[in-house]
């Protein structure tokens, strides 16, 4: 296959940062393309350049203090891109991550299961046996934004936000599902808890996820939520995982 | 060592940020006023990236534990010695057991406090900068005690003649670029975005400012996308919100401007209230 290049728009951000954009959706190929010439900027390492950042279909550069000449950069921007490497071999790691979908941690539930006619067992059924994506990490420290949610599950956030989410709520909101990290405001529906750590600073690595890794929720009791907690937070917890080769 | 007997409103540990995390989500954090950080840092001879105090509206009230240069900067909070009066911009020796208080708000919302040598609090993913879920501490405390880094000698007079011009404070222009959806608005919304004067509302921290006079928006958000502190959006009320120093990382409402990197310290001394409006640059 030749390799496959999309059309690109550079825009200023400011005096220090270029965004680079690609068609505007939510798309493997597309995460694949950004995280491939993320890589070949990283590797680059331009001076200039204090930090890339990416998101679903756009790419950050932020430069010291300012940009001195937007065409320039552009220009080496581009030709970056066209010259590298057209597969992107990061190796992809599939987590089962471990949920706790009872009650006492699914408050939105029972509601959600009224709202969309489909029992609770059949929500966590098809919350549980989807892959998903992580196409990057944002809103909060370790908050993985993931894609692949059964649109049957798609569920709009609530009106009015709770002031207080617990961590390792299990979370829907819209077209999205998500694990906040740490306690926070949030409006999303809850439907459970994972009992693991999603970020911690003072590890060398601070979330085990990266962009690009699949997740897979699965769903533990009561009781095995409770002894994963203990292990986890004394750090000798192993989250499942296999090499992905989707 | 630094003994906070009273912590006022709301007090961080801040350096210049923490780069480099943003791909786990940590935002960059770090003052919100970087030029009166860098000369109250300069005037008892620190590096100006050294960790500060940044005090939001009232100022704390601190016993010195050992004698220290200080210097203050940014918003005059009616600063006090041991009682007497003292001044923002001018470096002073503290004698051991003195303590530094505030009084009334004068002018600006965020004060900066430099000890020579720098606040040694605790650092992780390099920086001191206080925040939430990274940091084990999000604000200073009553009881806290702030560590100093070893002080260096005879550093006082180094930079007395540096000169200060602190007019930023009192302006109320915000100069501004397009932001990457500002080209989407509407030729009226632009102009309004650009003539209205805005107040700040009560919704106001270190991750954001919001304002309150809504625009007409018809856009619809975006697949979330990068934002940095400077980022102006448009929530769907209407609503402009200028992304502060704490922000997120990634956001899904248009970005219609963006700060001048020097527009953000006239913002982070602006309170609720206040009036401001946007150039263009």
């Amino acid at each position: 296959m030749t390799s496959m290049t999309y059309h690109l728009t550079y825009k200023r951000f400011g005096e220090g940062a270029i965004l680079i954009e690609w068609p505007a959706m939510i798309d493997e190929h597309i995460l694949k393309d950004v995280l491939r010439f993320k890589a070949a900027i990283i590797k680059k390492d331009i001076k200039v350049i204090v930090d890339v950042k990416h998101a679903y279909n756009s790419l950050l550069i932020v430069y010291h203090t300012v940009c001195r000449n937007f065409e320039n950069e552009v220009n080496t921007l581009e030709s970056i891109y066209k010259t590298t490497d057209s597969k992107y071999d990061s190796l992809s790691i599939l987590w089962k991550i471990p949920v706790c979908y009872d009650e006492a941690f699914g408050i939105d539930l029972e509601a959600m299961s009224k709202e969309k006619n489909l029992s609770k067992e059949a929500i966590i059924k098809r919350h549980s046996q989807a892959v998903y994506t992580v196409y990057f990490i944002g809103f909060l420290p370790g908050f993985l934004y993931l894609g692949g949610l059964d649109d049957t599950l798609h569920m709009p956030r609530k009106s009015t936000p709770r002031l207080k989410i617990a961590q390792g709520a299990v979370a829907i909101g819209g077209h999205q599902t998500g694990v906040y990290p740490i306690e926070s405001p949030g409006g999303w529906n809850i439907i459970g808890n994972s009992p693991i750590d999603y970020f911690n600073p003072k590890n060398k690595v601070p979330c085990f996820a990266k962009a690009g890794d699949h997740i897979r929720f699965k769903p533990i009791s009561m009781k095995e939520y409770n002894d994963i907690k203990v292990l986890s937070a004394a750090g000798v917890y192993q989250i499942e995982s296999e090499v992905w080769h989707g | 060592m630094v003994e906070v007997l009273k912590p006022g409103l709301y007090a961080t540990i801040q350096d210049k940020g923490r780069f480099g995390f943003q791909a786990y989500g940590v935002p960059y954090a770090g003052v919100m006023d970087p030029y009166a950080a860098s000369v109250a840092n300069m005037l008892v001879g620190n590096d100006e990236d050294a960790a500060v105090l940044e005090m939001t509206m009232t100022g704390a009230t601190l016993q010195f534990h050992s004698a220290a240069i200080i210097c203050l900067s940014g918003a005059d909070m009616s600063p006090m010695l041991n009682g007497h009066p003292i001044e923002n911009h001018k470096a002073l020796r503290v004698e051991k057991d003195s303590v530094l208080s505030f009084g009334g708000l004068k002018r600006g919302f965020r004060c900066y406090l430099a000890v020579s040598g720098g606040f040694e609090t605790e650092k992780t993913m390099t920086s001191r900068s206080q925040f939430k879920g990274v940091t084990n501490q999000s604000v200073i405390a009553k009881g806290d005690v702030l560590p100093i880094m070893a002080q260096v000698k005879g550093m006082l007079q180094k930079h007395a003649s540096i000169k200060i011009n602190d007019a930023y404070m009192d302006a109320n222009t915000i100069e501004v670029f397009k932001g990457p959806e500002f080209d989407k608005l509407s030729r009226e919304q632009q102009t309004q975005l650009l003539t209205q004067v805005f107040t700040v509302s009560k919704d106001n921290n270190r991750m954001a400012y919001q304002l309150e006079q809504p625009l007409e928006n018809d856009l619809d958000p975006i697949i979330t996308s990068l934002v940095l502190p400077g980022t102006v959006q448009l929530t769907p009320s209407g609503h402009l919100i200028v992304l502060m120093r704490d922000c997120q990382t990634t956001g899904g409402y248009p970005r219609v401007l963006q700060l001048k990197e020097s527009a953000m310290r006239t913002m982070a001394q602006k309170f609720t209230g206040n009036k401001v409006c946007f150039k263009w640059l």
